[in-house]
């Protein structure tokens, strides 16, 4: 018996030592421990034995079977971890040297800066305001203090339409709009009125890399009591600081436009050298930036707003001038011409 | 527009003060100047006035010869000079050893064997004509080694204003309106143009000159004689060539220089030209040949100047070459006037010519100039020559008058415009240095305009703001911020919408947005056989090949895809913009704003495609509004659309869109291969749905059941109707798990989520519902697969 012992013993190290698997090691289990097992044959044999003998080597196979059972046990833990170690060495180390699948879609880069820009004047409490692109020759001319003959309105500038209607040729075409949207709010409330309005706009011109037939501007007013030119300066400093991302110098010299009074060309130091002077802003240190003004009487008047009770500012930014400063395109035209391998590098990445 | 700084100092004397400062504040108070900077005569040093005391032929050269110059330093000095006017007795512009011309040192020279110890000078040399034709001649009666900057203003400061700054102020014509601002700016006195006084040839006789259309405000003009001079004094001559002009004789020299020192434009006829001058307009269009020798289509509404019925000018624009100054033309006839600024405008873009004096004539010239510039013309003749004889007394007719303009205004409104403080006196002094008469009464203003801004520029009250606030200087101002009432901003919805398409566009589905142009390009329409659709259209296009706006984006997408077919093999593309859906009844523009999307693809099928397009918008509707949509189906009318599969967006009861396949014609035409599909919806219709709130519903603890029934089915509408006539409050999802297609027919696979909030559900419960289910479809004959 003790020999039998010893023999399964052995003869389990034995197979343990080959075990590969856990189902290998599962039919182990039942070989030994199973109900048709060897130790359970082993304890059949019992019912020949004295009392004595069986008492002694019942605790023998007893003990046997605990020894076994945690062989097998130990074994499973282990088998579990090698195979854990398998997998982890199975898995190959990645090349990361495979560049990154960048694929994604993409914003017009119109529509970038255009919501850099709404996101400052949202900031400052003003409305978003949008247009048509067709409107009348009152809404673009007569309405902005641009009398009939003036040169702005020749033909050759203008998209006229068979109907009388034109397409606009500054987003400055919806101020009346505006100005009727929210008088009564101004007039009855108190509430200021505060809208910038982006907008397509087309001009009657042969294109090449600096002119484009259609284009984007955006346009902003304020009206209200008392808004006068020291809150102009000052809005137009704060606004385009935060529109570049830094302290930004103004300078306005007068200009002539009809639908300001006075009227100025704000002047900006030079983005690329600061005002030092470089061939970006032919040595002078300053770029001409957007047109801007105090609101001309006449043209509240026409928005149904009295301009001797309240005053305003306007301004307009070139938005595809912007996008083509911010981004350095150069061909003006690239950005009407839907060619993806262009469109594609414009991402919302602030 | 150049400008000269010695002119201007004429009228202003701007001693002690740094000039390139004053140019910049001129700049930041009055019009832009031109970043760069003339310094003339401040590379040219040592230049003496010389005389030629002998000529030699160089013995080998025909052009050079050996001079002996003495430039009254008591030697002679040898010069080799390859000028063919020179001439023993001849004074010159001799540049000494030592001088300094451009670049150029002077220094001993070899030249041909000879030695060359200094050179005598042309004109173009010294930099003050471009006239290279020989050596400069020095008439002035002054000591030989004289400096001839000591006799010419060779030294001046030239700067250039932007013409396009100067549309509105018709004084900036010339240097005596610059003066003024100068003045203003600086703060000293403007010195008054000195003229003749022509009243003391009102007893000579008239001129038969007669204003028949009022286009003409005012005609003054003068006959003289007996001009002996023909060239004009050295120093005119620089000044009209430092301001870009060239000199010509003296006569047409000093109509340049009064009209660069007024703004005024002067002609002079002959005489016998213009006997009976008549302005006015002809009954029909003729050819006229004006004096630079183009003959020129003349329509009736351009204003001629006529010797009786002959055209002998066109008003404002420039003379007729039959009329001009010619050898033997003994007396002239100047004329000055003033004509009306959009007729000359407009007839100027008609003969596409504009003139100097044209572009001065647009921006509305003040009419009480033009017999100040007569009397400024004859005084200036006069002092160059002697000998000069009026012989007509003025003549003047003076059709139309500007109205005196006067404005009131209190010092409060200036305090509210302005934002800031600035003093009455400050506000008198500066207007009074423009030339406005100020009155003030306590607070209260009286403005008179002078008639040189009177003409358009200063009408209302925020003009004089303006004039006070350029002078004071917008850096003066002390800025600060606006003081308003607070209130809440409302977005605008369609604005808001607009930003959640394209976000989700690029963001969910990877599509790129792209712009494009309200019109139809002909060509490339043409080219893909999409047909161009009656629509409104562009009056004046100067490109044939836009003309027609268009009525939907798609065509213009696929123009697009096309020129992006080899970009990728998959690829989408969006834009929101307009599209115009002819004329509405009021006979506007019916303008729509669409959100557009096609997608091509090389590596799906059209049904694939169409279905991730289908669930693209799909997911639009459900993002932004929460709202389902439903698609049906609807009959393809555009060249570009399939036969088939063109469904209508319905979203709200109201089609908001549609999705469709492109027509294989064109979808062939930009890729044999690939799949096309495209939606459009309106953007405005869409922002106006209601948005469904959210209501949310708590999860059930209990476990949920699904159940995934195949039936062989064409379509999943009857089995969705099936679902939901059973109306069982325990379904709580029915999705599509599986279609399948094989030789016995298509089968589709619908995943049915069961759930009770309060219990778990029974298998009974369940069953009966999918009972339901099965008998009903089963009477439409739609069998269970197996």
């Amino acid at each position: 018996m003790e020999e039998k012992i010893l023999k399964l013993k052995e003869q389990l190290e034995n197979e343990l030592s080959k075990v590969q698997d856990a189902a290998e090691l599962e039919s182990i289990r039942v070989a030994y421990l199973g109900k048709k097992g060897c130790i359970t044959e082993l304890l059949k044999g019992l019912k020949d034995l004295s009392d004595e003998e069986k008492k002694s080597f019942g605790q023998k196979v007893n003990l046997l079977k605990g020894e076994v059972s945690a062989k097998i046990d130990d074994y499973k833990v282990k088998l579990a971890e090698a195979e854990v170690l398998k997998e982890i060495e199975a898995m190959p180390e990645f090349d990361m040297s495979i560049p990154a699948n960048l694929e994604r879609g993409s914003y017009h880069p119109i529509t970038l800066v255009q919501r850099e820009c709404e996101k400052v004047f949202k900031s400052l409490g003003f409305v978003v305001e949008d247009y048509s692109e067709i409107v009348s020759e009152y809404e673009c001319f007569e309405a902005l203090n641009i009398p009939k003959h003036h040169p702005a309105r020749d033909m050759q500038d203008t998209y006229y339409l068979e109907n009388g209607q034109l397409l606009k040729t500054h987003t400055s075409a919806a101020q009346n709009a505006i100005y009727r949207k929210y008088k009564d709010a101004l007039i009855n409330e108190g509430k200021p009125i505060k809208a910038i309005f982006p907008g397509r706009c087309f001009r009657n011109e042969a294109t090449d890399a600096c002119h484009e037939n259609t284009f984007f501007q955006m346009e902003g007013v304020m009206v209200g009591k008392d808004i006068n030119i020291s809150n102009l300066i000052f809005f137009m400093k704060t606004m385009l600081s935060e529109v570049f991302q830094r302290d930004i110098k103004v300078r306005l010299r007068p200009g002539f436009f009809p639908f300001v009074e006075p009227g100025f060309e704000l002047d900006i130091n030079c983005l690329i050298c600061g005002g030092e002077g470089c061939p970006s802003c032919k040595q002078s240190g300053w770029l001409e930036l957007c047109p801007c003004g105090m609101i001309h009487p006449e043209v509240l008047k026409a928005g149904g707003i009295d301009p001797e009770e309240y005053t305003g500012f306007a301004f307009g930014l070139g938005l595809t001038r912007l996008a083509m400063m911010k981004y350095g395109v150069k061909d003006i035209r690239d950005l009407n011409s839907g060619v993806l391998k262009s469109m594609e590098q414009f991402t919302d990445g602030e | 527009m150049f400008l000269s700084m010695n002119w201007i100092s004429d009228y202003v004397d701007l001693s002690g003060l740094d000039k390139r400062e004053l140019i910049s504040r001129f700049s930041l108070s009055t019009a832009e100047v031109e970043n760069e900077i003339f310094y003339k005569g401040s590379d040219l040093s040592g230049v003496v006035v010389a005389e030629i005391k002998s000529v030699e032929e160089h013995p080998e050269s025909k052009k050079l010869h050996l001079l002996k110059v003495d430039c009254g330093d008591g030697v002679l000095t040898d010069v080799v000079c390859g000028a063919p006017n020179v001439r023993v007795g001849m004074k010159t512009a001799f540049a000494k050893l030592g001088a300094q011309i451009g670049d150029i040192t002077i220094t001993p020279r070899k030249l041909a064997g000879y030695t060359s110890n200094g050179m005598c000078c042309s004109e173009k040399e010294i930099g003050i004509s471009d006239d290279h034709g020989g050596i400069m001649e020095i008439f002035e009666d002054v000591a030989l080694g004289t400096d001839i900057k000591d006799i010419y203003q060779i030294d001046d400061i030239v700067f250039e204003v932007d013409n396009k700054s100067l549309t509105n102020r018709p004084d900036l014509w010339g240097h005596y309106g610059i003066a003024r601002e100068f003045a203003a700016i600086a703060g000293r006195e403007l010195k008054p143009l000195e003229v003749i006084d022509l009243s003391q040839y009102d007893n000579l006789p008239g001129i038969d000159m007669k204003i028949e259309n009022t286009l003409c405000q005012r005609y003054s003009c003068l006959k003289f004689e007996n001009i002996q001079m023909n060239v004009s004094p050295v120093n005119m001559r620089i000044r009209l060539f430092y301001c870009g002009m060239r000199a010509i004789n003296l006569l047409a020299d000093l109509t340049n220089y009064l009209m660069l020192e007024m703004g005024q434009p002067m002609h002079a006829f002959d005489s016998r030209k213009v006997e009976k001058i008549r302005i006015k307009c002809f009954d029909k269009p003729f050819v006229f040949r004006t004096l630079d020798g183009v003959d020129r289509n003349v329509d009736e509404n351009t204003l001629m100047i006529c010797n009786g019925d002959t055209p002998v000018a066109i008003a404002g624009i420039m003379g007729g070459l039959d009329s001009e100054i010619v050898e033997d033309t003994t007396t002239l006839t100047l004329e000055s006037a003033t004509f009306d600024a959009v007729s000359v405008r407009k007839s100027t873009v008609r003969l596409a010519h504009r003139t100097d004096a044209s572009m001065r004539y647009e921006k509305c010239l003040d009419p009480e100039m033009t017999v100040k510039a007569i009397a400024r013309f004859v005084k200036l003749l006069m002092d160059i020559d002697g000998g000069v004889k009026i012989v007509s007394s003025l003549t003047d007719e003076y059709a139309v008058k500007y109205d005196t303009v006067t404005l009131s205004f209190d010092k409060s409104y200036v305090n509210r415009y302005t934002g800031i403080e600035i003093s009455n006196e400050q506000i008198v002094k500066t207007l009074e240095s423009l030339g406005f008469g100020v009155t003030l009464a306590g607070e209260a203003f009286t403005v008179t305009v002078p008639s040189w801004r009177a003409t358009k520029d200063v009408t209302i009250k925020a003009d004089i703001i303006e004039e006070i606030t350029r002078i004071y200087g917008y850096d003066n101002f002390d800025v600060h911020t606006t003081r308003v009432p607070l209130y809440p901003v409302r977005a605008y919805e369609e604005k808001t919408v607009e930003d959640k398409m394209k976000d989700i566009l690029v963001k969910r589905y990877s599509l790129h947005e792209v712009h494009s142009y309200i019109w139809a390009y002909y060509d490339e329409y043409k080219a893909l056989g999409i047909e161009i659709e009656d629509n409104v259209k562009l009056v004046n296009s100067t490109n044939p090949n836009i003309e027609t706006l268009r009525r939907s984006m798609i065509p213009t997408q696929l123009c697009q895809v096309k020129s992006n077919f080899q970009y990728a093999a998959d690829f989408g593309i969006f834009e929101v913009g307009r599209v115009v859906d002819g004329l509405k009844d009021d006979n506007l523009c019916n303008e729509k704003k669409k959100l557009g999307i096609t997608l091509f693809s090389k590596t799906k099928t059209i049904e694939q495609l169409y279905f991730e397009l289908r669930d693209m918008v799909a997911v639009l509707f459900d993002d932004i509004k929460h709202t389902a949509i439903t698609l049906s189906k609807k009959e393809a009318t555009h060249s570009y659309q399939h036969l088939k599969n063109l469904n209508a967006i319905v979203a709200d009861g109201k089609e908001i869109g549609e999705i469709g396949v492109a027509h294989p014609v064109v979808s062939k035409k930009i890729d044999k291969k690939a799949a096309i599909v495209f939606a459009e919806l309106d953007v405005t219709e869409f922002a106006e749905i209601t948005n469904k709130s959210i209501s949310y519903e708590e999860p059930s603890r209990f476990p949920e059941m699904t159940v995934d029934l195949s039936f062989v089915a064409e379509k999943f509408e009857p089995i969705a109707n099936a679902i939901a006539k059973a109306n069982s409050p325990l379904v709580k999802k029915v999705s599509v798990a599986d279609i399948y297609q094989d030789e016995n027919g298509k089968s589709i696979t619908v995943r049915i989520l069961f759930s009770h909030a309060e219990r778990t559900l029974t298998r009974e419960e369940v069953t009966e519902v999918t009972d339901a289910v099965i008998a009903e479809l089963a009477k439409d004959g739609i069998a269970l697969k197996n």
